[in-house]
């Protein structure tokens, strides 16, 4: 178990901002961190993993403490066992794939862990390439393994995915998924995709102003128990037009446009760049803003 | 003509060379990192000397190793060192000298990197060091090499603080740029001019190289 309890004054763009956020996360839990940028999300993860100093409160994994600004303790990042992913992969350009993970060996540790990763992440016929010549998805997949290789109980993801193509993101959504699975990770995600978040979380927290203002399970989180459907999916209003006595709505889910008809009542609740529910019980479907 | 001036030249720019480069990595170093209020001081201290004309550190350093002054007589009588006149005292001169050569391109280099790097580093588990070592130093290689040339090219050059407080005596503190001025005053001016075009060479020399290393064409070359 994860308990946060942190203060912290941040110079972010808009001003000053108090972080200021209570958070409990299960040991072996998915969780995601959602909200706006400048939300405080980012920091957070920084302040678990020690690279960032809280102004008071403390961080307890475990039975241990991290960091506790009364008894005056502060693990270094060092000494705190997280494997972080950062949102620039943060691949070291002198070393090639196989070089950047053993470098994250620690002292007497079993080599075996980097032909595992290598297979696991299917690295091994890039493992002689240097970063630079690596795609998004390739350089995100070395990333990833590089932060295994120190078998973390916490693993951290700072929008790991937000500058791939959706067919590699829903590749690595996968990989994520199996990766916490297999090495019974406890793992926190900032996104801000819904689809991706309703895929891999158990949890939601959102963050406003540094704050937690609203947590679920993903499903509750969105609102997605409320109907039952044969099939559903997420996306964003593109358009609202006006047919005779129907509206017809078009939704940007993944790269497809798909038209929905609504009556008016339910088109008057919806404008433009909303993001929605589109779900299906059979026959007619059913699209509702979450 | 005779050598050993030149000699002597490369000698001491090898030595402050090596000397600046061990020196300038941790000042750089802290430098690029820190927060700390006295940061700005610090670095106006390193740069000084860009625009200092080099009399005036020389006339400072002259009174401060004098065995007349306190400082430089607890160097001799303690220590044994005698900085004046003497090639030692012209090391220590020119380390200080072109301090800035070597520590604004590291600084540089260190600072163009993406803090990512280092923080990844850290969460491995890597010390400071390690992580200076392994990861920073090899990614900022062009800047490294930079700096050596510069403080290389520099001290070759340096004319000032030498004959303040080296002096003119052959073999010890008699420098290539120093025995250009003495044969000039001398009206020997097919010595000085061979000098001259010794030093002119060889500074353009290096300084292609670094253009062409670091801009790429030699590895184009090579392709």
């Amino acid at each position: 178990m994860i308990r946060l309890n942190l203060k912290k004054t941040l110079q972010s763009a808009g001003g000053k901002m108090v972080l200021d956020l209570q958070l409990t996360i299960e040991k072996g839990e998915f969780v995601t961190l959602f909200g706006e940028s400048g939300a405080g999300k980012t920091s957070t993860l920084r302040m678990l993993s020690g690279l960032l100093r809280p102004d008071s409160g403390t961080i307890e994994v475990g039975e241990a403490t991290w960091f506790s600004s009364q008894e005056n303790i502060d693990l270094k990042p060092q000494q705190r066992k997280v494997g972080y992913v950062f949102q620039d992969y943060a691949l070291f350009p002198n070393m090639n794939v196989r070089q950047n993970l053993e470098y994250a060996l620690q002292k007497n540790q079993d080599r075996a862990i980097i032909e595992e990763l290598l297979e696991f992440a299917e690295l091994v016929e890039l493992q002689q390439r240097k970063p630079e010549t690596l795609s998004g998805g390739q350089k995100q997949r070395v990333a990833l393994a590089r932060a295994l290789v120190q078998r973390p109980e916490i693993l951290i993801l700072d929008e790991p995915l937000s500058a791939l193509d959706l067919k590699m993101r829903i590749k690595l959504q996968e990989y994520l998924l199996k990766v916490h699975k297999k090495y019974k990770l406890t793992t926190i995600l900032v996104s801000h995709d819904i689809a991706e978040i309703v895929k891999l979380s158990d949890s939601v927290f959102e963050l406003q102003n540094g704050s937690v203002v609203k947590k679920g399970t993903a499903t509750d989180f969105f609102g997605l128990n409320k109907t039952s459907a044969k099939f559903r999916f997420s996306g964003e209003v593109l358009k609202i037009q006006k047919e005779d006595v129907l509206y017809v709505i078009s939704v940007l889910i993944g790269n497809d446009i798909i038209r929905v008809v609504s009556d008016p009542k339910e088109a008057e609740l919806l404008k433009v760049g909303d993001q929605v529910l589109v779900a299906s019980k059979a026959f007619n479907p059913i699209i509702q803003k979450i | 003509m005779d050598w050993q001036p030149l000699v002597l030249t490369f000698k001491l720019a090898v030595v402050t060379t090596a000397i600046l480069f061990v020196v300038s990595i941790p000042i750089a170093n802290w430098l690029s990192s820190t927060k700390s209020k006295i940061r700005p001081v610090l670095e106006t201290l390193v740069s000084m000397p860009l625009v200092l004309p080099p009399t005036v550190l020389g006339f400072y350093m002259l009174v401060a190793f004098s065995p007349e002054n306190a400082f430089g007589n607890w160097l001799n009588e303690y220590l044994g060192i005698k900085l004046i006149f003497s090639f030692g005292g012209l090391v220590v001169a020119s380390v200080i000298y072109s301090l800035p050569f070597m520590v604004q391109p590291i600084q540089a280099g260190l600072s163009s990197l993406p803090s990512t790097l280092k923080e990844a580093s850290y969460t491995m588990g890597k010390s400071k060091m390690t992580t200076l070592l392994k990861i920073l130093l090899p990614n900022i290689k062009p800047s490294l090499l930079t700096g050596i040339v510069l403080s290389f090219a520099h001290t070759v050059g340096e004319f000032g603080v030498v004959l303040m407080i080296g002096g003119n005596m052959p073999g010890k503190t008699k420098v290539a740029s120093i025995a250009i001025y003495d044969e000039v005053e001398a009206l020997n001016y097919a010595a000085a001019n061979s000098y001259s075009l010794i030093l002119f060479s060889v500074t353009f020399v290096i300084l292609l190289l670094v253009y062409l290393t670091n801009g790429g064409y030699f590895k184009r070359f090579a392709q």
